[in-house]
């Protein structure tokens, strides 16, 4: 009968018993673990008119969700996208980077960038820095030979398929993409495809999760559909709402423009040495 | 579980079967479609034989990273040294830039290669290029984490002077035996004949392959035997 207090439930609020076996296991040389970001699903593939991109989008900081709603799909050209799973530093400067000097090439050239041109920079990039800068990216976009879907993996080696997806929940969606697609699909097809795969690593991964992110690119027109699905809505919402306790008091409401810190002088005479 | 995860983080690499065969007239190259990171398949249709010229190309095993900017470079010098040159350039020289690179990287690369082509001073030749750096001009060789499965295969059955059809016969069988055995080797086997009349590719999917010893056929989908005949249900 006494052992019944051992198996009682135990109290609500933060439960310090591990602290100090924590703080003796540090001094021993344990290091806790470190934040790393390798949630998410990317896919790509190629329809009858273009490619088509999708991604989930949860950005992870370890268990935690760190942003419900981030943007995986990277702008990197008029006509070129590319979708990005591993760390989230890395994929942004990394597809920032590319995309500065696809803009500059476009200056000098005069012409549309080609995917080819995206895939060798990022291929460059990462193979140089031998897989730590951990970005691996699904790129797609159309240009003047055709459409174009590679993946790219951090060591930097480059895959050209049809289909392709990439994270933790690239199993889950490649499951879909090997059952369904055919070629010559039509881009509602494409689109439902896409959003299919991309719902299978929500569901099935945890590391992916919130809401689906597609981006339709065809010759001369992309659409970037942001939040193209929410299969998870906030189920309840309190009718109450927030309360601000009765002590915050309005004081004064006074909107100063900011002086401007260049004066502007016409006309003026050149400068001389 | 765990491990399944660390492995999608690692390196992609081409576990592999390449193969490299002359015969009277020219080469024959081989490859199977498979590369993974660690036990997961990244791509069952890659293409392992890549272009460096007109006339010659490389089989790449081992990390596809390493191989994939190796040849991109040696194809750049090769397209400097043809211009130089006012000529094609030979097998010779192609296998030798390979070389080079691999060689004096020695410890940033893991890559094994196999270059093969056709001029016209030489005819048809194979040179392997295997972890290290080493350059083997050979009549045929192996390569990938399959190869090991063909050594004694090819000591038995390899014969100077084949014809066409022969040295692109024994490649396929040759792949083909190593697929069934590798598990980093799979999908399908893709070759390159090289001779003094140009390149010609082929392809053959995984089903045309001949089965060997207690392979199964291979089923489009597992709903396909639910519509053969059910067995009768038990009736005590």
């Amino acid at each position: 009968m006494s052992r019944f207090e051992e198996s009682a439930p135990a109290r609500g609020g933060f439960s310090y018993d591990l602290c100090k076996r924590n703080e003796m296991l540090m001094q021993k040389g344990l290091k806790p673990s470190s934040y790393l970001k390798t949630g998410t699903t990317i896919v790509g593939l190629v329809f009858q008119d273009g490619v088509i991109l999708g991604a989930d989008t949860r950005a992870t900081e370890g268990p935690i969700v760190a942003d419900k709603n981030c943007e995986k799909i990277h702008y990197m050209a008029p006509n070129i996208y590319c979708c990005g799973a591993g760390t989230a530093a890395d994929t942004e400067a990394v597809t920032d980077m590319v995309s500065s000097q696809l803009k500059l090439h476009r200056f000098h050239t005069g012409r549309e960038s080609r995917v080819v041109t995206a895939l060798t920079l990022l291929k460059s990039h990462l193979f140089s820095y031998q897989g730590h800068v951990s970005a691996a990216l699904v790129l797609g976009g159309v240009d003047v030979t055709g459409p174009h879907l590679h993946t790219i993996y951090p060591h930097g080696s480059t895959d050209t398929l049809p289909f392709a997806t990439m994270g933790s929940g690239s199993l889950a969606a490649m499951a879909i993409f090997e059952s369904k697609y055919r070629e010559g699909l039509t881009r509602d097809e494409g689109v439902k495809l896409v959003a299919e795969a991309i719902c299978s690593g929500i569901f099935n991964d945890l590391g992916s999760g919130s809401n689906v992110d597609v981006c339709v690119i065809t010759k001369g027109k992309r659409e970037y559909l942001r939040n193209y699905m929410l299969p998870n809505p906030r189920t309840y919402v309190s009718e109450k709402g927030y309360s601000f306790s009765k002590k915050t008091e309005v004081l004064l409401t006074k909107i100063t423009p900011l002086r401007e810190l260049v004066e502007v002088i016409e006309g003026g005479d050149a400068m001389e040495e | 579980m765990d491990s399944i995860y660390n492995d999608l983080n690692a390196p992609h690499s081409m576990g592999t079967t390449i193969i490299g065969v002359t015969y009277d007239g020219g080469v024959v190259l081989g490859a199977d479609s498979r590369t993974s990171t660690g036990m997961y398949v990244a791509n069952r249709a890659s293409d392992k034989i890549t272009q460096l010229t007109d006339n010659v190309y490389i089989c790449r095993s081992g990390s596809a990273a390493d191989s994939q900017v190796l040849s991109d470079y040696v194809r750049y010098y090769l397209h400097q040294h043809t211009i130089q040159l006012g000529q094609p350039a030979t097998v010779k020289v192609a296998a030798n830039l390979v070389r080079m690179v691999s060689y004096n990287n020695k410890n940033m690369l893991q890559t094994g290669l196999i270059v093969g082509g056709w001029d016209k001073y030489e005819g048809g030749k194979i040179y392997g290029i295997p972890l290290g750096g080493t350059l083997l001009e050979q009549p045929f060789t192996i390569g990938g984490s399959g190869s090991s499965y063909l050594y004694g295969f090819f000591d038995q059955v390899w014969k100077e002077g084949m014809t066409q059809d022969e040295a692109e016969k024994l490649v396929v069988k040759a792949v083909s035996l190593a697929i069934a055995r590798d598990g980093a080797s799979g999908g399908v086997v893709r070759t390159v004949t090289i001779n003094k009349d140009g390149v010609s590719r082929k392809f053959y999917p995984g089903n045309t392959l001949p089965l060997w010893h207690e392979e199964l056929e291979a089923k489009d989908s597992l709903l396909d035997s639910l519509s053969a005949t059910s067995p009768e249900p038990m009736v005590s």
